[in-house]
């Protein structure tokens, strides 16, 4: 029960007995009335005590011109922290780097950080707050689909560039012009997938669990079963959960019962790993196939040797021998307690680059020119592979897809974009430009 | 002064000043962020004082208000992107074509909030103590499930391109007139009848008081105004998920009336404005931010259990403390004392023989 139920019980009861006799009133305890009177008046002055502390900074902020501010965003007390945790480090690693450099043409970059805690509703809010307040000039933010698209109306009305770094959903980046991403779209990624299981794995059934709350699961769900079934392949059975279950072994049974030669599982990395132990412990030997959710480092600690034989599509390897790929996750290394750098700390890392690239080709802040050097991006190299940015302001570049046995990923193979796209494509290794950013390896 | 008077006058004083501080704000004399805060305070405020209605009058227990909220909130943004546009269109684009727009949009957000807490008021109510929570939190969840299925409003993905129609005036309008229905009924003869459920069911029930009808009735009206909270927030971001509206959603609405004091109007504006800065303000503590946050509220609850303003708010104590006065000066009870009762069911008669049976 609610604590003072009682209390407040009694006290209405004194109410309405008071209308039965309304000459004998019972006067309402003074002191319990101004007591709560002197909290209430105490939490509104505290409240405002701190939201007006900063106030006079940001008052300043517009005439101080030495410091250019960029808003970075992220689930980093949810469900996914860590995915936006690297993605953090990827963003804070660029601009320090290039404050080392000497900054962009002579000024230094702030990044303002927040944590969105997963709600799509939250991101709206602190997009809200990164634009109005701290006057940001771009945002390079938005790691899971659905907060993306939370916060881009805003970024679009404001036209502040906000540049997502690993939102695949295709849906994102048609908000506006403002809008871009660093990342493959959800529909290449399901096709790497459909065509890896159907020309090098030489499957012909596939089943296929997904988290029917996510649009990331769906987006992947649908382009895979699409294109597996253009490529002659069969989905034998669709299940799915939700992002949080416990207990999948009721799908997986079901699974089984449908003998498929591979089960896709286009989740995030904490429900996959609970899903491949339980499939192997009901005996499923298939190979596990998923997408970019997969990848983070808890993946093996949460799931362990139940992922052996498992593919999953993603962004780019750590064990790539390139040189750019090699150095950065050397420095990446140095600078966080020897973690290794995933695909989120290295699209982040890609994406806060694009934008230091943008902003020296366009010479200033202004949002307008910005925004056009960030579309005119073309065959920027990136650790994640060269990126153009398309006329939707979409990232074209390739997809790998990795391995997964004891405890690593390996990689197998790179896929490129299709040449159908209307950009030519940035298959050949020539630079087409060469680039005047400092930080060039 | 008349009483239609003097109401009409309070309306069009609080009309005018909410036009003017529109007009303050949208000449962005304010920093646009905390005019954001302060839209979504009003948001909140309307929320928390339509289920207060329910849980704080009624004394039922409802946990499932983010999902009548999620039911105005989409019916509306449907509404509006498929027909809301070329309504406004048609009546110029202007103004006075969104204005209109954005009125139908909420009454049918409202509209369809109040048909849901209808449909799952009439068999719930029916039952006593905790069925409704159980009932209202599964309401919630099934919401939630089926905007993640319905493509048309745009599935898991999210809602997106809603028209963004955000100003500070009409979402006020909607919690002044939230906060004037509630008010208005809690003091009226359907007010006493609910105050009387809430204080002991079996015994309205046995003066007369058809406790079904009044609870359904009450929820009803609850989810309407809920629905209409929904509709101010699906314009507001222009994009809906249907994340925003799962059950801790309902909590955070719960726990906004608790804080302010269940069965105080008052309390309601209180704890949804505080539970609305607060967040705000502490964002300068990073990492702590919701440690703090909670432990505020650990420590509110704890030096006061019955909220902010418990159920004596400090105007309703004043209000009452005046008539007594005046009562008392008019010389004796001139008002023939009505019990709850009474005002619901049958007119009161003078016992047989002269005296008092009470």
């Amino acid at each position: 029960m609610i604590p003072g139920l009682k209390k407040r019980i009694s006290v209405s009861r004194a109410l309405v007995h008071d209308r039965l006799k309304p000459n004998t009133p019972t006067p309402p305890s003074k002191t319990l009335q101004l007591r709560s009177v002197f909290l209430c008046v105490v939490l509104v002055i505290l409240a405002l005590a701190f939201s007006c502390s900063r106030q006079p900074e940001n008052g300043e902020q517009p005439v101080n011109r030495s410091t250019i501010k960029i808003g970075y965003f992220g689930d980093l007390s949810g469900p996914n922290y860590n995915f936006s945790q690297s993605a953090m480090n990827g963003v804070l690693m660029a601009a320090a780097k290039m404050n080392q450099y000497g900054g962009i043409k002579g000024r230094q970059i702030d990044v303002v950080i927040e944590d969105d805690r997963g709600s799509p509703e939250e991101s709206a809010r602190l997009t809200a707050k990164l634009i109005d307040r701290d006057k940001v000039i771009a945002i390079v933010a938005g790691g899971v689909s659905g907060n993306s698209l939370a916060a881009a109306p805003k970024a679009q009305s404001s036209h502040v560039p906000l540049i997502s770094p690993s939102s695949t959903d295709p849906a994102v980046t048609k908000t506006g012009d403002y809008i871009f991403r660093t990342c493959f779209v959800d529909s290449f990624q399901g096709e790497v997938m459909a065509s890896f299981a159907a020309a090098t794995l030489q499957a012909k059934k596939a089943a296929i669990l997904f988290d029917f709350n996510s649009p990331y699961g769906r987006g992947l769900t649908d382009f895979f079963e699409a294109s597996f079934r253009k490529l002659g392949g069969e989905i034998v059975n669709k299940q799915s959960y939700k992002q949080g279950d416990t207990d999948f072994k009721g799908q997986l049974s079901s699974i089984e019962a449908a003998e498929p030669d591979v089960i896709y599982i286009p989740g995030y990395y904490g429900d996959v790993a609970l899903i491949a132990k339980q499939a192997r412990a009901l005996g499923l030997e298939q190979p596990l196939l998923g997408g970019d959710g997969w990848d983070a480092p808890e993946l093996w600690q949460l799931g362990g040797d139940a992922l052996n034989g498992s593919y999953m599509s993603t962004h780019y390897s750590p064990d790539s021998p390139s040189p750019e790929i090699q150095s950065f996750v050397e420095e990446y290394k140095q600078r966080y307690q020897n973690l290794s750098p995933d695909a989120h700390a290295a699209l982040a890392y890609d994406a806060t680059r694009l934008l230091f690239d943008a902003l020296e080709r366009a010479g200033t802040t202004d949002s307008g020119p910005l925004r056009d050097a960030l579309a005119q991006t073309k065959d920027f190299k990136g650790v994640t592979g060269l990126i153009s940015i398309d006329a939707d302001r979409n990232a074209v570049k390739p997809a790998i897809v990795l391995k997964l046995q004891d405890a690593d990923f390996i990689y197998q193979e790179t896929i490129q974009p299709k040449t159908s796209e209307p950009q030519p494509t940035p298959q050949s290794p020539s630079p087409a430009r060469s680039r005047r950013s400092g930080f060039s390896n | 002064m008349p009483r239609y008077l003097r109401n009409l006058i309070i309306a069009l004083v609080v009309i005018a000043v909410l036009i003017g501080l529109d007009f303050v704000f949208q000449g962005r004399m304010l920093n646009p962020y905390f005019v954001r805060i302060l839209m979504l305070s009003g948001i909140a405020i309307t929320l928390a004082v339509s289920l207060n209605l329910i849980n704080g009058f009624t004394g039922q227990f409802s946990i499932g208000h983010a999902g009548f909220m999620a039911v105005g909130a989409y019916s509306s943004a449907y509404f509006s992107v498929n027909y809301g546009v070329n309504l406004a269109n048609s009546l110029g684009g202007g103004k006075v074509g969104w204005v209109v727009a954005l009125l139908v949009s909420t009454l049918i957000g409202a509209f369809f909030a109040g048909l849901a807490g209808l449909a799952v008021g009439i068999p719930s109510l029916r039952l006593r103590g905790d069925y409704l929570a159980i009932v209202t939190l599964g309401f919630g969840q099934i919401i939630v499930v089926f905007l993640n299925n319905i493509e048309a409003v745009g599935g898991a993905r999210g809602y997106s391109g809603i028209p963004i129609v955000k100003s500070f005036f009409w979402i006020f309008l909607v919690a002044v007139l939230t906060i004037v229905i509630v008010y208005n009924i809690v003091n009226s003869a359907f007010g006493r009848a609910l105050i009387s459920i809430r204080e002991d069911e079996l015994a309205a029930e046995a003066m007369g008081v058809n406790t079904t009808r009044y609870k359904v009735m009450a929820f009803v009206i609850s989810s309407a105004l809920a629905g209409a909270g929904g509709v101010l927030l699906a314009h507001f971001d222009g994009y809906l998920n249907p994340k925003s509206f799962e059950f801790i959603k309902s909590f955070e609405i719960l726990i906004m009336i608790i804080l302010g004091g269940l069965g105080s109007i008052v309390g309601s504006v209180l704890g949804a404005i505080v539970l609305t800065v607060l967040p705000e303000a502490l964002r300068g503590f990073a990492e702590y931010r919701m440690v703090i946050y909670s432990l505020l509220l650990i420590i509110l609850m704890i030096t006061r259990p019955q909220g902010l303003l418990g159920s004596t708010g400090p105007l309703k104590a004043w209000r009452k403390r005046r008539k007594l006065t005046a009562e008392n000066a008019g010389g004796g009870p001139a008002a023939a004392p009505t019990s709850p009762s009474t005002v619901a069911t049958q007119p009161e008669r003078p016992a047989p023989g002269g005296e008092n049976l009470r």
